[in-house]
């Protein structure tokens, strides 16, 4: 008899009701649109019989499956990436949106548009490139003696972010490029473009990513006791810091490349994650897999049908919720003295 | 039979300034050594060396006969473990999650526990009496608490030797006398080589059984403590006036702040 459950055990008492809710969220993604709800449509096609109506079936698999896939897939992302960038900063706060990384990647995902470039991989590897620019900008700041505090962190973070803003109006003024026309609802973030072979791609870019993430997870952990403590416990911290960064960045400009630019999920989900679950890592890079997928499902699904007539760009939404809990957190963390 | 360590001319410069000046000296197996000396004596950037965080930049460093390089991250973590003197807070995990952190270097590709783990685990909180605190969080508990809990991750660790930069600084008194019985017990029950820096040169008189007196890098003695702790090396190394007679418990010395002298 032991005191604490085997951590295997733990992960399966945890992700079981997690599942449970991404299933939820992934039936609501499909039944409800702006053609009305479907929910008998979906159960009488995901139990194998045809569907009386075709057209309701199209609706149901080719437009709305490959959206709820790409939203589980962007979610998840993004809550990976905010937890990533947590640890690693030490910072409860700290999330790809908020640090300027995503910011970075759009800048170098519309220099790759203007370009001329494919979708994929050019615009995907230019968004790349941008976000390890960023990255790089705030590394080198935040090693600095000065800009140690967290508050400085996040400060120039912020910089970078309206820099980036800039920089991204100023291009879209300059250019008179046809290509850019969706430009403003895809910055806002968009999940409509999707196709099932898209999808597809970005899927099979993002799933190695997870597993690598959740194999580091352990030294993630050890991480949090401060790298001289993780080093004396055997963590090759200088690989695993350069790994983690440069994996997260390949994931959050993947899916910045695919769908603009998406607040606060980062923070929102780890924080809510951790505050339930505690701060082992083996079981929150699993849990934000699931949570995240889930919560951008439902995410996309209000910004789907809260309008009457078209759709709301689903970052306004993770904004509008994202932005508030910032603040909270904000309050609660000893940055205000 | 080899030392537990080696250290053989062994220099570090920050820069252009030496912090270690050409040190030589060997610690026992079964050895409860204490490193002691003013601020900027090179204390810190000895004990970084010795626990593996810096890299030797001039000189030698042997763990049981062989050299610091020649041992993997693991393999040097199953070998020494480090108590820090202190550890961020702010992502509170709770005491057992703590402790079995120390197994790390044991554990496979996906860093997940196996029974006799956590077995250990258990064992190593019982040792260091934070059993009844398994399941409170880090940030819950006193600073003593918490320096036994740190102690329990290192023991956890299976470590042949234990390093520990000041265990006993910014506890009370009772505490302090907690963590130095602790570690005395971990050396003869448990064969443990204990590497402590300290402050506290009564403390160090009273459990070390063999003191490193450093200044500027260099040896000034090293010994037990009789030799190591007498006023005339320690009043020209700290610069300041200084008493030290036999203490009544026993064939220590005690030393004694004098106040209102000048160094």
């Amino acid at each position: 008899m032991t005191d604490k459950p085997f951590l295997l055990k733990r992960l399966f008492a945890v992700s079981f009701p997690m599942i449970l809710i991404l299933i939820v969220a992934v039936f609501l993604g499909l039944s409800i649109g702006s053609t009305g709800s479907e929910f008998k449509a979906v159960f009488q096609s995901l139990a194998g019989k045809s569907v009386a109506d075709s057209m309701t079936a199209t609706i149901i698999w080719n437009i709305r499956f490959p959206r709820v896939l790409l939203s589980a897939l962007v979610g998840a992302t993004l809550s990976l990436g905010g937890l990533v960038f947590q640890v690693l900063l030490r910072n409860p706060l700290a999330e790809p949106y908020i640090l300027g990384v995503s910011g970075g990647s759009a800048v170098g995902a519309i220099i790759g548009i203007l370009m001329g470039l494919s979708r994929f991989p050019g615009v995907a590897f230019a968004a790349f490139a941008g976000s390890l620019v960023t990255l790089f900008l705030i590394l080198a700041m935040s090693s600095g003696q000065a800009i140690l505090k967290k508050d400085s962190l996040l400060l120039s973070g912020v910089m970078i972010n309206a820099f980036c803003s800039a920089v991204i109006m100023f291009l879209i003024s300059m250019s008179q490029h046809s290509r850019l026309h969706n430009i403003i609802f895809w910055l806002m973030g968009d999940l409509s473009m999707s196709d099932i072979r898209q999808v597809a791609i970005l899927g099979a870019m993002l799933l190695p990513c997870f597993l690598l993430l959740f194999r580091l997870s352990h030294s993630m952990n050890l991480l949090l006791m401060g790298q001289e403590m993780a080093q004396t416990m055997g963590v090759n911290i200088k690989l695993v810091t350069m790994t983690l960064l440069v994996v997260t960045s390949f994931m959050v400009s993947a899916t910045v490349s695919h769908c603009g630019l998406l607040g606060f999920v980062g923070l929102v989900i780890p924080h809510i994650l951790r505050l339930t679950l505690g701060p082992d890592n083996r079981v929150l890079v699993p849990s934000c897999v699931l949570g995240g997928g889930a919560y951008m499902i439902l995410c996309d699904l209000l910004a789907r049908v809260l309008p009457e007539h078209g759709e709301i760009p689903v970052g306004v939404i993770t904004a509008m919720i994202g932005a508030p809990v910032f603040i909270l957190l904000l309050k609660k963390s000893d940055l205000c003295r | 039979m080899s030392p537990a360590i080696e250290i053989k001319n062994l220099s570090h410069y920050y820069g252009d300034s030496p912090v270690l000046k050409d040190l030589s000296f060997s610690i026992h197996k079964g050895d409860f050594f204490i490193i002691i000396g003013p601020n900027g004596s090179g204390k810190t950037t000895l004990m970084n060396t010795i626990s593996g965080i810096l890299n030797p930049q001039k000189g030698r460093l042997e763990i049981f006969g062989r050299s610091i390089q020649s041992y993997n991250r693991k393999n040097l973590a199953k070998t020494i473990a480090f108590v820090p003197q202190m550890f961020p807070a702010d992502f509170p995990f709770s005491v057992t999650e703590m402790v079995l952190m120390g197994r790390s270097p044991y554990l496979g590709i996906l860093g997940l526990e196996k029974e006799e783990d956590i077995k250990l685990a258990n064992q190593a909180m019982n040792f260091t009496e934070v059993k009844h605190l398994a399941h409170r969080k880090l940030n819950q508990l006193s600073g003593g608490e918490r320096q036994r809990v740190f102690i329990a991750r290192a023991i956890c660790q299976e470590p042949q030797i234990i390093l520990l930069d000041e265990p006993t600084a910014s506890l009370d008194l009772a505490h302090q006398v907690k963590v130095m019985n602790l570690m005395d017990r971990l050396k003869r029950e448990k064969g443990i080589t204990i590497i402590m820096v300290s402050h506290d040169l009564n403390l160090a008189a009273m459990y070390g059984n063999r003191l490193l007196l450093l200044n500027k890098g260099q040896t000034v003695s090293l010994g037990p403590p009789q030799k190591v702790l007498t006023s005339h090396k320690l009043e020209a190394t700290y610069g300041c006036r200084l008493l030290v007679d036999e203490s009544p418990l026993g064939k220590f010395p005690r030393i004694m702040l004098v106040p209102g002298s000048r160094g």
